[in-house]
């Protein structure tokens, strides 16, 4: 039996879907088809494009700096998926246990959130080069600083983040089974590895989720902490699509397919990566 | 009773819909006095309210609408394309010598408008596929600004070599100035000859760009050419190696820690006399004025970079370009061009234009009539252009990616990364590579 209010839902929600609707399909919907249609064009503005065929992604393909950005941006989210969940969750646990000051550390965990990448980008920059000036170097010294810079930087902001989601999992575990472990005589790390880790999946699959797709679109705090510098070595994917959109003339179809190309990276591995974290799930 | 609650729900929806995306849209005001219209978009960010005023007194003259619009220098190619790309596109358009060769699709031929018949000299107008496509009507000048107040302690001081600016007319002379200062930056308390040679973004296309113009100036010299070449020889790469040491090596900061040394930080450093010269040129002037060097204390050198005959050069100077849209109605280049004539000929206008924006134009009617800007290090140009030197004038590079793979490729030598071979690639190799593909 429905309620009144489900009523009115089942019979009006398209008409109070219509304007994110519309949005979404101004906003997302028309921008992607275009994209993939221009990819396939020689075009300066969007308006005005000829078709060229697969020209685009040949030339994309053979940009060795494409190749350079997409092994670059790999290593990156490799490297700040394993850093970011489990210190996220290390500190989840830790602030679900019972500590002084827990609530303040959660939310100074989480205050990097609030700033936005570009900000984030400068004021990391200036950190970074301040402490790096004692050995007469900066940030921007070789691809390898900018490489660590960013996982310093990205860490920063996205453990709080994970941090509360891990959190929200952690206290919605059901005291039962914790309880019954510690009856039969479980310690600390077997309820650890046995019991919460596995009912944790499904927070830990959204946290995987978000920080593997985050960590490969990245671009805001790469353009601000070191714009690809020297050279485009610490230059990541959506950075590199960006700048060959606009640095030359003539390049903006090659940008394009470079932008699809990414699409269906990151949409492969979110997949592969969403299926393999939703079969370990188990319930209680 | 059904059916009309649906429509109604729909017209709702549409009206709620439309509420939320029509911040997206901002339509410009018809042509309503049938008189064609103008669609101007500038470069110059910071001067929209001052073009605004300017196109009010057009309107109110002539009946003739303007809208203007702008974006900042970082983001005007972007916000370009997005404006050609409207149906009612900008009928007048701002370009600079790097990103010329991105809209050849759009320009119309300018030959017969009356601010390309007005140059002071034809050649600084950018030509393509035969036609004249964008007409100069900023004209820029830079050099190396220095502090003359601190230039005369040098002269005056017992260990100086040189004791006169007009001894400074060629490379050596100045890297005889440079190094001495540098050696007795404690006697003239100051921290180098030339403030940091930043790298950041902000600060790296003067050196990638503005100083790579010199060599460039003299292959297209060479070439006896004014549109580009697919090729350059790379004869002038060991006077671009000596000026940019120069650069390295006199300077405020260590070459190392160039990488994060911003616009701003060699500002400061000119500012607060640190530093005696500084490479920039006349839009620096809003920065540099009243912030500690007097008007009369900045002087201006040409960038000798060691080419025989130098002693003749002059400042370089750089333009900002009008370009009409060639898919603008005939109505409205009509209009457009009755705006330029305006901006040309009326005495309001010029008035304006020089004195309360700070433009110096490459016209003759100006120049005849005598406005002309006090932007000091405009005026500095006088005495090279009576003595009869030459402009260098910046002729266009391959394409922005050039300018930053060299920028990077310099970035690397100068903290000693990598050596000045990779330079010269970025440089000679990385013209003719750059020239294929965007040709």
């Amino acid at each position: 039996m429905l309620s009144m209010a489900g009523k009115s839902v089942r019979k009006w929600w398209a008409l109070f879907a219509l304007p994110t609707f519309a949005a979404f399909v101004i906003g997302f919907l028309v921008p992607f088809v275009m994209s993939i249609i221009l990819s396939f064009c020689h075009f300066a503005t969007v308006t005005d494009a000829k078709f060229i065929g697969i020209h685009n992604y040949a030339a994309a393909l053979r940009d060795p700096e494409f190749w350079h950005a997409l092994a670059f941006t790999v290593a990156f989210t490799v490297v700040t998926t394993l850093i970011i969940n489990i210190l996220g969750f290390a500190v989840a646990y830790l602030l679900t246990t019972n500590i002084r000051g827990a609530n303040i550390f959660r939310s100074v965990f989480f205050m990097p959130n609030l700033i936005g990448g570009i900000i984030l980008g400068y004021i990391w920059m200036l950190l970074l080069n301040g402490i790096l000036a004692h050995w007469g170097r900066s940030i921007t010294y070789s691809g390898v600083y900018g490489f660590w810079g960013l996982v310093i930087l990205y860490c920063w902001q996205q453990i709080g983040y994970m941090m509360i989601i891990y959190i929200s999992g952690l206290q919605s575990l059901p005291g039962d089974v914790i309880e019954a472990a510690q009856v039969d005589g479980a310690n600390g790390r077997q309820t650890l590895f046995h019991i919460t880790i596995p009912l944790m999946m499904p927070s830990i699959t959204v946290c995987t989720f978000l920080t593997v797709t985050n960590g490969f679109k990245l671009f805001d705090q790469n353009l601000a902490l070191t714009n690809g510098a020297p050279s485009n070595s610490s230059e990541m994917l959506a950075l590199n699509i960006y700048r060959t959109f606009y640095g030359r003339p003539g390049f903006e179809g090659v940008g394009q397919a470079k932008a699809v190309i990414f699409f269906v990276i990151v949409a492969a591995i979110a997949i592969i990566q969403n299926r393999l974290t939703t079969s370990k799930e188990v319930t209680a | 009773m059904k059916k009309s609650t649906t429509i109604l729900a729909l017209v709702m929806a549409l009206a709620l819909s439309g509420g939320t995306l029509s911040a997206c849209g901002n339509e410009s005001k018809a042509d309503a006095s049938g008189k064609g219209h103008v669609y101007y978009h500038s470069m110059k960010v910071e001067q929209v309210g001052q073009y605004k005023q300017l196109a009010k007194r057009f309107t109110k003259k002539t009946g003739i609408t303007v809208d203007i619009t702008s974006a900042s220098s970082d983001q005007y190619e972007q916000s370009l394309k997005g404006e050609l790309a409207k149906s009612k596109a900008p009928t007048l358009f701002d370009v600079d010598n790097n990103n010329f060769p991105n809209w050849s699709s759009y320009y119309d031929d300018m030959s017969d408008t009356n601010p390309y018949k007005d140059l002071t000299k034809k050649e600084f107008a950018l030509k393509s596929e035969g036609k004249v496509s964008a007409v100069p009507f900023i004209m820029e000048r830079y050099g190396l600004i220095y502090n003359k107040a601190l230039l005369k302690k040098y002269f005056d001081s017992s260990w100086s070599t040189i004791k006169s600016v007009d001894k400074i007319n060629n490379f050596k002379a100045l890297k005889t100035v440079a190094d001495e200062i540098q050696e007795h930056k404690n006697d003239l308390g100051v921290s180098g000859a030339f403030t940091s040679a930043g790298f950041d973004p902000s600060s790296m296309h003067r050196f990638s760009d503005q100083t790579a113009h010199i060599p460039v100036y003299y292959e297209y010299k060479d070439q006896k050419t004014d549109t580009i070449p697919a090729k350059i020889s790379g004869k002038y790469m060991p006077n671009f190696k000596n000026i940019f040491d120069l650069y390295l090596k006199d300077a405020t900061v260590a070459p190392t820690q160039l990488a994060g040394a911003t616009m701003e930080d060699a500002y400061s450093d000119f500012n607060l006399k640190k530093a005696v010269f500084i490479q920039t040129g006349t839009w620096a002037y809003k920065q540099l004025r009243g912030q500690g060097v007097a008007d009369e204390d900045m002087g201006v050198l040409p960038i000798y970079i060691g080419t025989k005959g130098e002693e003749k050069e002059g400042l370089t100077v750089s333009f900002e370009y009008w370009a009409m849209n060639k898919n603008a109605s005939d109505k409205d280049k009509k209009a457009t061009k009755e705006w330029m004539d305006y901006i040309l000929n009326d005495n309001d206008a010029r008035k304006y234009t020089s004195e309360e924006m700070g433009f110096e134009t490459p016209f003759k009617s100006y120049a005849k009539a005598g406005f002309k800007t006090a932007n000091p290090i405009h005026r500095a140009n006088d005495a090279y252009a009576k003595a009869g030197n030459y402009d260098v004038v910046i002729y266009p590079l391959p394409s922005q990616q050039w300018v930053s793979t060299l920028g990077n490729a310099m970035l690397e030598y100068a903290q000693g990364t990598k050596d000045w071979g990779n330079v010269k690639t970025a440089f000679v190799d990385g013209w003719s590579s750059e020239y294929k593909i965007t040709h």
